[in-house]
């Protein structure tokens, strides 16, 4: 029997194992076939189409769609993997709301884009299902590469690296490859295994061997990497949690979004993990929203997200949030943390009113406090143990061009190297250029 | 309100809407139904000699070419004249005929070509009291094997004799059936009226095959693996038909020849553009068979519509109007000078019209920072192609220059003389001018 909402404290099992299977079901489900050709028929075949200029991979985003209005969902997911090879992920969890469906000129005419990440997701699922790998490896050119972190850049970046007929070794820390696309963004994105199955299926192309359980600083080290290896990509992403600096959040109940979240995707039965009856999310990025979304999903009573600006400096988009208050999720705006309160675990927050005075956030004073058994921090992660002798800008591993750090031999990418947005097709083409860039110098 | 009846060849029907023989009207149970749905009148399906029917093939018979959302553009047959008995259909006629005298009954015909298979058949016709009857000359499949439809509609010899045949043994209407088949309508049509045609009608479907089967490499429709070219109709071939009869309209020989209009008439602006180029009703198949007989009903309402919007109270007002600006290429006003204009408001930034003027025009489009389109007046030829390609209505529009301005790319002032090639210094044929 469900506990339902009202039950107190952090528990599992609010909802019954029907409610859930609903409530995680996929946000945006596949297109039939049909309803992919006339959404496919809307695209005008732009001249220097806007969509490709906005989409950080740069896919052909007309002739992909032409190819599946055709008839042909195959050769448009080849189209697509050309650029992105995790493409179909990113037809999941990009926000095309503000990359290329912002930059369709329907969205201009009629406020309504042609649904290129639907689109994009119909020939990648379609390819994918059929269980064959479209790339053959080149010749094998007797280089080693090292690749740390198997996240969206380190996979990118050794598949590019694998089909010129370089041997990478891919190292990840966790027990499991896929970094935020298997640990992070919300379940409903990416529902039935889908970032393992992708991650399989990358793999097909060979030549590249999966060293799980190594991490960078604790059991591999820069210096050796580089001994052993003709060339180095680090893309071991933001491993570290900016932490809340206010009195109370040594609490029980008070923890970083992300580990949430990871939980969350990790999860065998979404029924055996507990949330808090009243939730209270800091921050105001998609962790934010996908933590927030998940918790009310989960049979939170009540879920807020305080962010401590206006809405419109909020970092995750209009479509998020606005998909956040369509799952009852209450968007706090120009509140700040002052403390957590309770007797051990957590039972308030209390937030201070903000306003920018002199081009400077300050709080007004005013402050307000809401019952919080669960605060979630997303505010943010950062870069740790970065090896020594890296440049470093900004909290980020400093590169320039397609990738290249301040040591000979060494390049990075994805959210732990300065450059781009921290999204998942960001991170792909990071990857995908530092390979590029690695074969040529390695090969030039 | 507009009056929307119309007498076609003395027969008056309450709208000028009627469905083409054709499957829709093979029966007494489909016209009925037509009936009762609002059409204005029917050309029965194909009747053909007394004795044992025709049969069809057992497999598919139509074929279609879609276009968006599997929308019908055009269909393609290779049915043959109806395949129930003469008697049949003839006792059909005549119960529908007295069940519903305000409409059309056209009886369409399509026996041997030897005088004795009319002369046997048109007594039986006469008795039923249709209104008239139609020759069809066209069917461009099957029965054309045997000696008969688009191979006697190919032959303007043929057309006349077995016109005049029916004219002499046949009191009410004869309607000629004209096969597009050929290479100048009007030979056909003039046979027609030397003939004694009261009327042509045409459109007939367009020899065609739809589709090839990639994986069996068979034609389509296809009947165990082999296919044989059909008839095609619908939207796709309107601007074929509607040419076609404009070519008859305008001939001076056919002036006043009744024509009813078909081919891919499928609203009411299609009615309303055949029957301004001279027809005096239309026939619909396609529409119906796409959507049904209901789809009348927004034929006669759009018509009704539009005629009260322009002030026509009757059909006739407007049958023919566009008739007298059906001409040569050669007399078209080569004065008339226009340039493409692009509504920055309006545009949304595509760059269909830069890719199409770029690519396979005149280089007359300029794309500039920010995605802006401009026409260059100095290279515009005013063709249209970036109008016809552009997604948004009214964006990209023809401007015609004043007289007196300088076209730029000719570099010559603008006239508002009319002059056309005939006239013109380039052409040798000109007449000099004074």
């Amino acid at each position: 029997m469900a506990q339902g909402s009202m039950a107190p404290g952090i528990v599992a099992g609010r909802l019954s194992a029907e409610e859930l299977a609903r409530n995680f079901s996929d946000l945006h489900p596949a297109y039939a076939p049909h309803e992919a050709a006339v959404a496919a028929d809307r695209c005008y075949f732009c001249y220097d189409a806007p969509c490709v200029t906005a989409c950080p991979t740069g896919i052909d985003i007309p002739l992909f769609i032409r190819q599946i209005q055709v008839g042909q969902p195959e050769a448009a997911a080849k189209t697509i993997f050309d650029q992105n090879i995790l493409g179909g992920m990113c037809a999941r969890v990009c926000p095309t709301e503000t990359l290329c469906e912002q930059a369709c000129v329907r969205e201009a005419a009629e406020g309504k884009p042609v649904e290129i990440g639907r689109l994009q997701r119909h020939a990648t699922d379609t390819l994918m299902a059929q269980g064959v790998h479209p790339y053959m490896r080149a010749a094998p050119t007797g280089r080693r590469i090292a690749v740390v972190g198997a996240g969206p850049a380190g996979l990118a970046c050794a598949h590019r690296l694998a089909m010129k007929g370089h041997d990478v070794t891919l190292f990840e820390g966790r027990g499991k490859a896929g970094g935020l696309n298997e640990f992070g963004i919300a379940a409903y994105k990416t529902t039935g295994g889908f970032a393992a199955g992708e991650v399989e299926w990358l793999l097909q192309i060979g030549g590249i061997t999966v060293e799980t359980g190594r991490a960078l600083g604790r059991d591999l080290t820069l210096d050796t990497l580089r001994g052993d290896f003709d060339a180095v990509f680090l893309s071991v992403g933001l491993g570290g949690v900016n932490a809340l600096a206010v009195p109370g959040t040594d609490k029980t109940g008070v923890r970083p979004a992300v580990d949430f979240i990871a939980d969350l995707r990790q999860a065998d039965d979404l029924a055996g993990l507990p949330v808090g009856r009243n939730v209270v999310v800091i921050g105001g990025g998609m962790t934010a929203i996908d933590a927030a979304v998940q918790a009310r999903l989960l049979g939170a009573e009540t879920v807020t997200v305080a962010y401590r600006r206006d809405r419109a400096a909020m970092a995750a988009s209009r479509f998020e949030q606005d998909l956040a208050a369509s799952h009852g999720v209450r968007l706090l705006f120009n509140v700040q943390p002052v403390a957590v309160h309770g007797n051990g675990a957590a039972a308030e927050i209390e937030l201070e009113y903000t306003a920018t005075r002199d081009g400077r956030l300050t709080g007004t004073g005013e402050t307000l406090r809401l019952k919080a058994d669960q605060v979630l921090q997303a505010i943010g992660q950062a870069l740790v143990g970065a090896p020594e002798g890296l440049r470093i800008e900004g909290g980020k591993i400093a590169v320039t061009g397609a990738g290249r750090t301040s040591l000979p031999g060494v390049w990075a990418g994805g959210d732990c190297a300065t450059g781009g947005d921290d999204l998942t097709v960001t991170a792909v083409a990071e990857g995908r250029d530092a390979a590029e860039d690695i074969h040529n110098a390695l090969m030039g | 309100m507009a009056d929307l009846t119309t007498t076609f060849l003395g027969i008056t029907t309450p709208n000028p809407f009627w469905l083409a023989s054709a499957p829709p009207t093979d029966k007494e149970y489909n016209v009925r139904r037509a009936f009762e749905a609002g059409w204005g009148g029917v050309v029965w399906k194909t009747l053909g000699e007394d004795g044992p029917p025709i049969v069809n093939v057992n497999g598919p018979r139509y074929g279609v070419v879609y276009g968006a959302d599997r929308r019908v553009l055009g269909i393609n047959n290779i049915e043959l004249i109806t395949d129930r008995p003469l008697q049949t259909n003839l006792e059909e006629i005549a119960r529908v005929k007295a069940d519903y005298p305000d409409r059309a009954m056209i009886v369409s015909l399509m026996v041997p070509c030897e005088e004795q298979a009319w002369k046997r058949i048109l007594p039986r016709v006469a008795e039923t009291g249709a209104d008239g009857i139609e020759l069809n000359f066209g069917c461009p499949h099957g029965m054309s094997e045997r000696g008969m439809g688009a191979a006697v509609g190919q032959v303007p010899e043929y057309i006349e004799m077995v016109t005049r045949w029916c004219k002499q043994n046949y009191d009410k209407p004869v309607i000629v059936k004209l096969t597009p088949n050929i290479t100048d309508i009007r030979y056909p049509a003039r046979a027609a009226k030397n003939g004694g045609a009261d009327a042509v009608s045409l459109i007939n479907t367009v020899s065609s095959i739809i589709s090839v089967n990639l994986d069996d490499f068979s034609p389509e429709p296809s009947i165990d693996g082999k296919g044989s070219h059909g008839g095609y109709c619908g939207p796709a071939v309107k601007p074929i038909a509607l040419n076609m009869v404009a070519e008859i309209a305008r001939d001076a020989d056919m002036r006043g020849l009744p024509i009813s209009g078909i081919g891919g008439v499928t609203t009411w602006r299609d009615a309303a553009e055949f029957m301004s180029l001279g027809a005096g009703n239309v026939q619909v198949c396609t529409a119906a068979m796409t959507y049904g007989f209901r789809v009348v009903q927004e034929m006669i309402a759009g018509l009704s519509t539009w005629m009260d919007q322009k002030g026509y109270e009757r059909t006739s007002d407007f049958i023919g109007r566009a008739v007298p600006n059906v001409t040569d290429w050669q007399y078209l006003n080569l004065n008339y000078v226009t340039k493409a204009r692009i509504d920055q408001d309006a545009c949304i930034k595509c760059g269909r019209c830069y890719a199409a003027c770029e690519d396979t025009s005149h280089q007359a489009i300029w794309m500039k920072p920010g995605r802006v389109f401009e026409v260059n007046d100095a290279e515009c030829v005013a063709c249209n192609l970036c109008v016809d390609v552009c997604p948004v209505e009214d964006c990209i529009t023809m401007e015609r220059l004043p007289a007196g301005t300088v076209d730029p790319r000719t570099g010559k002032v603008v006239s508002d003389d009319y002059a056309n090639w005939t006239t013109h210094p380039n052409n040798p044929m000109s007449r000099a001018a004074e």
